[in-house]
């Protein structure tokens, strides 16, 4: 298959581009694997990837039961960032971030990763006192990061109504220049394409009904496309996790909540970096097309069913029509919900399970995107080896039991 | 929106609600005897099904009080309201009671 370059681009546009390769295979499932990844979003084909790339794996399956990318990757809003509190999680989303800036060669794929920035906007005296212990923690642990004043926030975002007169006024921000956005059917096309050049089989329309197992080890699934064999099987759901441990008998912290983004219709550039803001329960950033994306908050009750409610995107809209005066005029194109599975401290669950062979990547809540590859990464790892990395050691399923939760809601509970 | 049909105060907008998680978890009675997998069960672990759900809501700008329903979690129909007490096999379906 041959590489994107700029002189494929010419050659093919001389063929008025209707003789590009198709990027990745669509074979049948074989009758066993050496490794099955469930799930063919960003996460799992991440892990596949590396488990391919990183620990010489070439025999894997990802199964999907829909299409790839086709559930939360390309139902978020693109942000990425790396400024948590805690050690645990800065350490893995900072990981996840330094793969985010070196993916588009390493996969040679655009993923049109925009390091714009991310300002996380406080409204309060405690707002500003957490903000000012967060960025502080940050450069500890050697993650850009710097607090913004009202006044320094209106030079870059004139927008932004700083006035004091606000509801909830703008006290302040914390900002960190190395965040932004990326394309996020990039990252499940590209994350495909790279792990299909290397010889793994993306399977979709395949989903699993049944896991098998042999006394305490698993030795394969069942799927609407017969039964595939193996003794090494990745759950990477997300919104489904709960499902597929069910089918093997494992209970798992985790609730599935309905998550809201929208977009607006195409305008001329605007606002240049990420708006977020976790006490009024909004943010927002504009993409290369020209829409703004917005972001609401998950909806409180359980809920697979793909679309969110109205007072959740009203909340959301109040915030952003009152933190940016100039959107109100601002019509809205399309809008859309995805299906998060949220952990009680809001960390994800990167473990092994009582099942030998069977793995866990899950409980990614509402922020899991910024965490593609590096959450690929650490999960190919945790496979091969069959014990976790160091950067994922906390984040496995025995916290629950230990009471070494990670709570991360202070950075976590709006930002995605 | 959801409608919503507090047995107390009959149906009401899904905004004047807030959803209280799943039902029919008790607090187990024999606490020092408790394994630590025990008490992660039931603090943290969740059936989190994708079909009907159990589950607990507060009629919060309304009466304040509790109340059970069965919800399925993919349609978001409510088939079943009822009070704390209630045996939930025994509630009339939700058509009946509105």
């Amino acid at each position: 298959m041959s590489n994107f370059s700029i002189f494929a681009l010419a050659r093919n546009a001389m063929s008025y581009h209707e003789n590009w390769q198709k990027q990745w295979r669509s074979p049948a499932p074989k009758a066993s694997y050496d490794a099955i990844i469930v799930g063919g979003g960003g996460h799992g084909l991440a892990t596949a990837y590396y488990l391919a790339k990183e620990h010489g794996m070439r025999n894997i399956a990802v199964v999907e039961r829909g299409w790839l990318g086709g559930g939360n990757t390309a139902r978020n809003t693109t942000i990425v960032r790396s400024n948590y509190l805690w050690d645990d999680a800065t350490h893995l989303y900072e990981k996840a971030l330094q793969l985010w800036e070196g993916l588009s060669q390493d996969l040679n794929y655009n993923t049109m990763f925009s390091q714009r920035g991310v300002m996380n906007v406080g409204h309060s005296l405690q707002d500003m006192r957490d903000i000012e212990r967060r960025v502080n923690a940050n450069r500890l642990n050697g993650v850009d990061g710097v607090v913004l004043t009202p006044a320094q926030i209106k030079a870059m975002v004139p927008i932004m109504n700083t006035s004091s007169s606000l509801r909830y006024p703008v006290m302040g921000a914390s900002f960190q220049p190395r965040a932004g956005v990326a394309r996020h059917d990039a990252i499940a096309w590209g994350f495909a394409r790279a792990a299909d050049r290397l010889g793994v089989d993306i399977i979709q329309n395949c989903e699993v009904i049944g896991v098998q197992r042999q006394g305490d080890q698993v030795v394969g699934i069942e799927t609407t496309r017969g039964v595939i064999k193996s003794k090494k099987i990745g759950v990477v759901a997300a919104g489904h996790s709960s499902v597929i441990a069910d089918m093997a008998g494992i209970r798992l912290p985790l609730e599935s909540h309905p998550l809201q983004a929208l977009v607006s219709e195409p305008m001329k550039p605007i606002l240049h970096t990420v708006v977020m803001s976790n006490a009024i329960h909004a943010y927002a950033s504009q993409s290369d097309k020209g829409d703004l994306v917005i972001g609401a908050g998950i909806d409180s009750y359980v809920g697979y069913g793909q679309r969110g409610s109205f007072p959740v995107i009203e909340h959301t809209l109040q915030a952003i029509c009152e933190l940016f005066p100039i959107f109100r005029r601002v019509r809205m194109n399309r809008q859309w919900g995805g299906i998060v599975d949220v952990a009680p401290d809001a960390c994800p669950i990167i473990s092994k399970t009582h099942i030998k062979g069977l793995y866990f990547n899950c409980g990614w809540g509402t922020g899991g995107f910024k965490a593609t590859p590096g959450s690929g990464w650490v999960m190919a790892h945790t496979i091969a080896q069959d014990r976790p990395h160091a950067l994922n050691a906390a984040f496995e399923l025995n916290r629950f039991n230990t009471g070494h939760l990670i709570d991360e809601h202070g950075a976590a509970g709006v930002a995605h | 929106m959801l409608l919503i049909s507090c047995p107390w105060c009959g149906p009401r907008a899904e905004s004047e609600f807030s959803c209280g998680g799943e039902a029919h978890i008790a607090r187990p009675l024999d606490t020092d005897a408790l394994s630590d997998e025990q008490w992660g069960d039931y603090l943290f672990m969740r059936k989190n099904p994708k079909g009907l759900h159990r589950e607990q809501w507060l009629h919060a700008a309304g009466c304040r009080r509790w109340f059970n329903a069965e919800r399925h979690t993919v349609s978001y129909n409510f088939t079943k309201f009822y009070k704390p007490g209630e045996n939930p096999d025994a509630a009339p379906s939700a058509g009946a009671a509105a």
